[in-house]
């Protein structure tokens, strides 16, 4: 899933600026994130429990524009990833841990410490790119365990397997935009023949000085209009 | 899986007359797949100060940030740097404070103390410092590490003889032997070579694999 963190429009004060931020993410345990949402939906009537960041794009998106509207300049794809990766290097450690003198008390004490401590570690992998008009283009690398680092080129998941050999052998730091789609497109050869589990669609997006915007899709398997039963 | 085996790294730092120098290796990697070749382990916290973090990566970035912090607050207060034995018994102190949920680094320090005499010394992820006279090693080439640099010691002359030059060779070797046999370590390598008057960092070009 890709989400655009922040649009090119004016922040209001005359200011103009232009950059767009993606991140583009997946999901590593959906499970384990899933039982901490429910709890919170199902207590949230009895107790205030502060859900800080059940969807961490979200939040990060919204702290992203909270802070152009504070002050007035959007933040920098550095500092966004920055952010980001402390958001997730917090979250890392707040994992309850149970001291058991006795089963049944360590166990109630696992189901209610999601009460007290309310954040358990974020499943996310995270692409961030943004642009910057003093320092260009930039892609950020950030690990589910809060590892960041500032890259040319990076994939997640199965499919990185063959897409960063492919990228490896074919990229430059000076390509154009057309020559990059074409590795892009190459990449989404790879990982649709080589791939079993291959996604059938993809989405290719563009962030550049005039903002981030959807470029193409590359499709498979299109909606298809299925008959009423 | 080996937690400390995760992103794979190699760390040393060796004592040479009134200098030191550090060195790392470059690769990011999450077990076997390489993710970048250009990842900083060593941090500098001030002229005469360096540490190198092995280790799990998120817990190098996050110790580094935490370790600047108190040495920026540390200047505030003193109105002047750390000494490299002040600074080990920091590094100690934080990560014992973690004793239960440790952060999953081996630091090594290194830097010039009063009399521009060098100083080195190594922990474990829970803060158990080991002095050294000669090197300390740190990360998954440390075996290798340990081998190259005992044989340096036997053959040649005693590290803290040598010049900063002669210094630089011999860890540069060093590392570069040892990393050829990590493959979870390599990609080239990073050298600080620090003398009272001056630091000079250098990249090495190893095998690239």
């Amino acid at each position: 899933m890709l989400t655009q963190l922040s649009t090119n429009q004016d922040p209001g004060e005359g200011i103009r600026d232009r950059s767009g931020g993606y991140i583009g993410g997946s999901q590593h345990h959906a499970p384990q994130k899933q039982r901490g949402q429910d709890h919170a939906s199902r207590l949230s009537q009895a107790r205030c429990c502060q859900r800080r960041a059940r969807r961490p794009v979200e939040y990060v998106q919204k702290n992203v524009s909270l802070y152009k509207f504070r002050n007035g300049i959007p933040l920098t794809t550095a500092a966004a990833a920055n952010f980001t990766r402390g958001e997730l290097a917090t979250a890392l450690r707040k994992t309850p841990m149970a001291f058991s003198v006795d089963f049944l008390v360590s166990v109630m004490f696992m189901i209610f410490s999601t009460l007290i401590i309310d954040q358990n570690p974020y499943s996310v992998n995270i692409l961030m790119a943004g642009y910057d008009n003093e320092s260009g283009a930039s892609l950020y690398y950030i690990d589910y365990i809060a590892t960041l680092h500032k890259v040319d080129k990076g994939a997640f998941g199965y499919g990185s397997y063959f897409s960063l050999s492919t990228m490896d052998w074919h990229y430059r730091s000076d390509m154009s935009v057309e020559e990059a789609i074409e590795l892009v497109d190459k990449c989404i050869l790879e990982i649709r023949s080589r791939l079993v589990v291959a996604p059938p669609n993809f989405v290719i997006k563009i962030v550049d000085k005039d903002g981030a915007r959807d470029y193409a899709w590359r499709q498979s398997v299109q909606d298809v209009a299925t008959a009423a039963v | 899986i080996q937690i400390f085996e995760y992103n794979g790294s190699a760390v040393v730092a060796m004592v040479g007359k009134n200098c030191f120098a550090i060195a790392s290796d470059r690769r990011l990697g999450v077990q076997l797949q390489t993710i970048a070749t250009d990842f900083q382990r060593i941090s500098k916290i001030h002229d005469h100060l360096f540490i190198g973090l092995s280790g799990v990566a998120t817990d190098v970035q996050t110790l580094y940030q935490r370790l600047v912090f108190r040495h920026k607050l540390y200047q505030l207060r003193e109105e002047r740097d750390m000494k490299p034995e002040t600074f080990a018994s920091l590094v100690s102190a934080i990560l014992y404070e973690k004793r239960f949920g440790p952060y999953l680094c081996q630091p090594v320090i290194a830097g010039l103390g009063e009399d521009d005499k060098p100083f080195i010394c190594t922990m474990d992820s829970i803060g158990a410092k080991e002095l050294a006279k000669d090197f300390v090693v740190s990360g998954t080439a440390s075996e290798s590490l340990y081998v190259w640099l005992m044989l340096a010691l036997v053959f040649n002359k005693c590290f803290y003889f040598q010049e900063a030059d002669e210094l630089f060779e011999t860890i540069s070797q060093a590392l570069l032997s040892s990393v050829d046999r990590d493959c979870l370590s390599g990609w080239g390598g990073h050298v600080y070579v620090v003398t009272p008057n001056e630091i000079k960092e250098r990249i090495l070009k190893g095998r690239m694999d």
